[in-house]
């Protein structure tokens, strides 16, 4: 090693060294200060009850389970409305890219259109109207309407026959007193956010999937039809593995953005991980704790997914190199 | 995020704990930093010229004119659910004023203290009439709506377990979507404080009369004014002026009568109002710290009907808030 390269890696070794040193010096310093004033602080509480109710849970929750349970539970239902929104909105936002490339003029408007309007009216308002709308619109759940044999659809949401429930295979919803009771339901605040979510993140992934086709210079296409390639095979064979170098790591910024706006759930309550870490907060009263623990969570989703997408760009440059 | 910020603030605040120091500071800036609600109509909200008033405010004023002579003289700062035990542990506000309940988790272990208790409030239901429930317990399998960062979240799954009864609870962290949603139908019930209950049917329901309170309170929620813990100087200083001002509506005294009431031959009034002997400096203040308290807010009952009760849009009745002498439970220990 050149004496150089060994310096700037004693450089480099002694910034490392000193960030750490500032990290543990600042929570050296929290914990002192917290302690002198009386203040508790630590996990402890992960384990104590959680005492409170969650409104809908994809894992079974009681209020008497701990309260690291709940969390758990929260982030269970920012993935049940994340991973789907994912998939919904970069299909979504794949034809509608596409679309903007067409010959056809109406449906290139249409597309711009879309994305204009989605793009540049914040995401809170657009979750908000959605969720007002979807809660307006839908009758009552002492009215609600029959679609099929239990399945009712109301301002509680769709409820549908599922697996479980007190007795035999299946959990029927009746209707009840008190609306619809018994079954699953996916409540309007699931719905909303889902649609919200996946429209808006589908404009960005449309932008994102028009500028990656537009980056393969004009010539390859002119070559690609002057060779007699049909405007699918062009598309397949020398378009899309050339853009899909471009498109994945914006897409996987998109997709990330998505996870992380889930966190508006709370403003239209659906009950994420945000929202049980808040009620957290107020019950045990351990802010640096509570705010901690969604940091570290949304930072391992995020590293997840970004190794995920350097394993697929990785993929993507060996079939570029294949075909 | 605010609450980041302030959590920052915890972590950099190098002095050690206040102990003692909150009087110092708060007589050398010459200003009370009080921490309220974001907007809680009766309790602590802001007009539409930027004043704020509420009973919760009153207390502020009430201390600022019993430390500084003046009761204008404090700086609000607004706190939502969750910033608001950060915003005192990190000096941020020199007292929270902020319709908080009293609990064990809350008085021992957040480096808090709470004072005295200035409401005491319970959790009830709203439901629309057309339900037809007479009775919290009839509400098997309902979703409830509920504004997140609050007691009421526990107190509700406690309830209604102990009457074995499943609900859904629906979790809005604003206030005004929590009621919207209500409102527009999404939710059976709707909980809160019954304080908060009697307003929101009064003013945000389309039509008052199609909606009715249920009779049960679920839940005891003494709301008080919080100090930071280890400055028993401070401490004692909030806790006295509540008493005092609880002690004023027991003697009779109003912020009216208070200068004819300086004269009254009762020694019990002489030592409150500071003209026989001086209870002042036993907290460090002046000899009419209690004075210039009633001057500013009016006695308890004054403040009380002015913010919550029959002079204000809740028309709260006085209830458990009465005075211990009247059926209620407002007592004060007696100043002398």
């Amino acid at each position: 090693m050149s004496s150089q390269g060994r310096q700037n890696l004693a450089l480099q070794a002694a910034l490392a060294a000193g960030l750490l040193a500032l990290l543990w010096w600042l929570l050296d310093v929290t914990a002192a200060n917290m302690a002198e004033r009386g203040i508790r602080s630590g996990f402890d509480f992960l384990r104590d009850p959680a005492g409170f109710a969650i409104g809908e849970s994809l894992l079974p929750f009681d209020s008497a389970d701990s309260t690291l349970w709940a969390l758990a539970a929260g982030l269970a239902n920012t993935l049940r409305v994340g991973l789907p929104a994912i998939v919904i909105s970069t299909l979504l936002g794949t034809l509608i890219g596409l679309g903007r490339l067409s010959t056809n003029l109406l449906l290139r408007a249409l597309c711009a259109g879309y994305v204009e309007a989605l793009r540049n009216v914040p995401l809170l308002l657009q979750l908000l109207a959605w969720y007002f709308v979807v809660t307006d619109l839908l009758p009552l759940a002492s009215e609600a309407l029959q679609l099929a044999p239990h399945v009712f659809l109301s301002k509680s949401g769709l409820s549908l026959p599922w697996f479980g429930g007190d007795g035999g295979l299946f959990d029927l919803p009746l209707r009840g007193e008190m609306g619809i009771a018994g079954g699953a339901a996916l409540t309007p605040e699931f719905l909303a956010l889902l649609l919200g979510l996946s429209l808006y993140t589908a404009a960005y992934v449309a932008e994102t999937v028009r500028a990656g086709i537009q980056s393969v210079p004009r010539g390859q296409s002119d070559a690609a039809l002057a060779l007699g390639l049909t405007r699918v095979q062009l598309f397949r064979l020398v378009l899309l593995p050339q853009a899909l170098r471009s498109i994945i790591p914006p897409l996987t910024n998109q997709h990330l953005s998505l996870t992380k706006n889930a966190s508006l759930a709370v403003a239209i309550g659906y009950p994420d991980l945000v929202s049980v870490a808040n009620t957290t907060l107020n019950q045990t009263g351990r802010a640096a704790e509570c705010i901690a623990l969604i940091m570290a969570v949304y930072l391992i989703l995020s590293l997840l997914a970004a190794w995920l997408s350097a394993w697929l760009e990785h993929r993507s440059g060996r079939w570029a190199q294949r075909t | 995020m605010r609450i980041l910020i302030l959590a920052l603030t915890l972590l950099l605040h190098l002095s050690p704990a206040h102990a003692g120091k909150t009087l110092d500071q708060v007589r050398q800036r010459a200003q009370l930093v009080c921490g309220v609600s974001t907007g809680v109509i009766g309790f602590s909200s802001a007009d539409s010229q930027g004043r704020w008033n509420g009973l919760d405010v009153d207390v502020c004023r009430a201390i600022a004119a019993a430390v500084l002579n003046d009761p204008n003289k404090v700086k609000y700062v607004p706190l939502n659910a969750q910033q608001r035990f950060t915003a005192l542990q990190s000096g941020e506000v020199d007292l929270l004023s902020r319709n908080t309940t009293w609990t064990l988790t809350r008085d021992a272990s957040l480096g808090l203290q709470f004072t005295a208790i200035t409401y005491y409030d319970g959790q009830g239901f709203l439901v629309p009439k057309k339900l037809k429930v007479t009775s919290a317990k009839q509400l098997k399998n309902a979703e409830i709506c509920v504004q997140s960062g609050t007691t009421t979240e526990k107190n509700l799954s406690d309830w209604f377990k102990t009457q074995g009864i499943k609900i859904k609870p629906v979790v809005f962290e604003k206030f005004e979507a929590s009621i919207k949603a209500f409102f527009s139908g999404r939710c059976q019930a709707y909980t809160t404080d019954a304080s908060a209950l009697a307003f929101i049917r009064s003013k945000e329901a389309p039509k008052p009369d199609d909606y009715v309170v249920l009779p049960e309170l679920i839940s005891k929620e003494p709301l008080g004014p919080v100090v930071r813990r280890g400055d028993d100087e401070w401490f004692a200083i909030v806790k006295w002026v509540i008493f005092a001002l609880i002690e004023a509506e027991e003697y009779g005294i109003t912020q009216a009568n208070l200068e004819q009431m300086k004269a009254s031959p009762d020694p019990g009034i002489q030592r409150l109002l500071g003209s026989a002997e001086d209870t002042g400096k036993l907290l460090g203040l002046e000899r009419d710290w209690a004075a210039r308290a009633v001057k500013a807010v009016g006695n308890y009952g004054e403040m009380f009907q002015r913010n919550v009760g029959s002079a204000s849009p809740l028309k709260l009745p006085r209830g458990v808030n009465a005075l211990w002498n009247k059926g209620g439970l407002m007592y004060a220990p007696p100043v002398r």
